[in-house]
């Protein structure tokens, strides 16, 4: 009997549906409504230098890089059984646009992170 | 004698039952979570860029639209915390404590507990973090 | 005397004629507050239309026979009361996710298929001679399969779970509550045979989680949590197995 490849996204799947879960919706609150309203945080937390700065440090990029990939792969795992749901049956053509394009993600973060430097 | 059996479609499934359509909406929160990590890849993208193509994405994520964009965002985030930790107690090994097995609700309320101290956490460490 | 109230019963009917339609027939039941939905199909049988099909047996939710959707939900007719369904109608189906053989009557032969194929029974992890006397178990071994043993093949959880309607190569929930039950048992030595069917691409993969198998379960299976639990298992498995080989 084949055996299914799913463990590897579905274990990717998990971490980033827990990171997202746990961390996600204040994420977004502060980098996509407090800061740029002003509100309790000041405005030039994401400014260039800060971000270049915190992008510097190992564990700024290491944070990044884990947030952009497995929420990436959380949400292609999850739009790959969806699909399904919807009637498109799992195939070639839903492995690249869900598994291929987190995989394009990760290594575009990863190639833009490097790029800033140490 | 030959078997004759009839077989139900499955089309439109999801709007059969309740239980369905909050299944269909928590899978949907994915869509936005993959919008949200677009939305850093591209940051971090302008970012190595240089300055003045990061300062006109932020002056972008400033504007009326993207805030709005993000309080969907918010909502949807919110909606996926909830769902995550309600279904945990069925996809966790059980976990027993004085020979008793720990109650659905329990796991759900410390889930959703420990999101929320570690998001307080996340806004502290932001407000501590400019020099 | 119980008072006595009408309900007006939907019941999705179909005979396999050549060129064959299901259509809704609808009956109008007197019932008492204690009688079940089950009742109310005998009632019909009995006295409005003998050609009426069900499958039926213990009336006491144990043979697991009279699964059916009660109302959109999967339930067995014997434990489900008229009386909530107040002042109705009552649209009753076959379970759903499975072919209609007639009326009420589903096909169960995918079921039944692989449920053997998951050799249902305790493989011994060694010749015993009779001598040797009792296979003891500890409670502690017993705890982790007790709750899964409760399984009383009724399939409702088949009827809740959409992904084996939209397809039915998948192992499902309820056989793999009865897998995990025996790869659980301490007297058992076939987990091994059993957890290819687990790894397989319509092994535990194709779950995702719904939950709603769990709800409907009579029993507090927990059907769910067994498919999820050997998810894990499978994930931990597919990277050990590149690890040099333990001893068992």
């Amino acid at each position: 009997m084949k055996r299914s490849t799913q463990p590897v996204f579905w274990l990717l799947f998990g971490a980033g549906g827990m990171l997202s879960a746990t961390l996600g919706a204040m994420l977004v609150f502060i980098t996509g409504i407090a800061i740029p309203l002003g509100l309790f945080l000041p405005a030039d937390l994401l400014g260039y230098d800060n971000m270049i700065a915190f992008h510097r440090h190992w564990a700024g990029k290491a944070f990044t890089f884990a947030v952009i990939s497995l929420f990436l792969w959380h949400g292609a795992h999850r739009i790959f059984h969806s699909l399904h749901d919807f009637g498109v049956h799992a195939g070639t053509a839903s492995v690249f646009a869900c598994y291929g394009l987190a995989l394009l993600g990760t290594l575009a973060a990863g190639f833009a992170l490097l790029s800033i430097g140490g | 004698m030959m078997r004759r059996t009839y077989v139900r479609s499955m089309a439109g499934w999801w709007r059969r039952d309740p239980v369905f359509i909050r299944y269909m909406a928590r899978e949907a929160t994915a869509l936005f979570v993959v919008i949200y990590a677009a939305i850093l890849l591209v940051t971090v993208a302008r970012l190595a860029q240089g300055e003045t193509s990061f300062n006109a994405w932020m002056a972008l994520l400033a504007g009326k639209t993207s805030i709005a964009l993000h309080a969907i965002l918010v909502a949807a985030f919110a909606y996926h915390t909830y769902t995550w930790f309600e279904i945990m107690p069925k996809t966790m090994p059980p976990i027993r404590i004085a020979g008793r097995k720990l109650a659905p609700g329990v796991i759900t309320g410390v889930g959703l507990a420990v999101s929320a101290i570690l998001s307080v956490a996340l806004f502290a460490l932001a407000s501590a973090l400019p020099p | 005397m119980a008072e006595t109230r009408d309900i007006a019963i939907e019941v999705l009917r179909y005979q396999p004629q050549e060129g064959a339609e299901p259509y809704v027939q609808s009956w109008t039941v007197p019932f008492t507050d204690d009688m079940s939905v089950l009742q109310g199909l005998q009632h019909i049988k009995d006295f409005a239309d003998g050609s009426l099909t069900f499958r039926w047996s213990c009336r006491m939710a144990i043979c697991g026979s009279c699964g059916m959707m009660v109302g959109g939900v999967p339930r067995l007719a014997c434990r489900t009361f008229l009386r909530n369904f107040m002042p109705g109608p009552l649209r009753i189906e076959a379970l759903a996710h499975h072919p209609i053989e007639r009326d009420l009557v589903v096909d169960a032969t995918d079921f039944v298929e692989k449920l053997a194929r998951i050799r249902p029974w305790i493989v011994p992890r060694e010749e015993r001679a009779l001598a040797q006397g009792e296979n003891l178990q500890t409670p502690t071994e017993l705890e982790r399969y007790e709750q899964f043993s409760h399984c009383i093949n009724c399939m409702l959880c088949y009827a809740a779970c959409p992904q084996y309607g939209l397809d039915s190569k998948f192992l499902g929930p309820g056989i793999t509550a009865l897998l995990h039950r025996y790869n659980e048992d301490s007297r058992d030595g076939a987990r091994g045979e059993r957890m290819d069917l687990v790894h397989a691409q319509d092994g535990v993969w194709s779950c995702t989680a719904v939950g709603y198998c769990s709800v409907v379960c009579p029993k507090q299976v927990d059907p769910a949590n067994a498919v999820n639990l050997n998810k894990t298992a499978s994930a931990v498995d597919w990277f050990a197995r590149f690890l040099p080989r333990r001893q068992r």
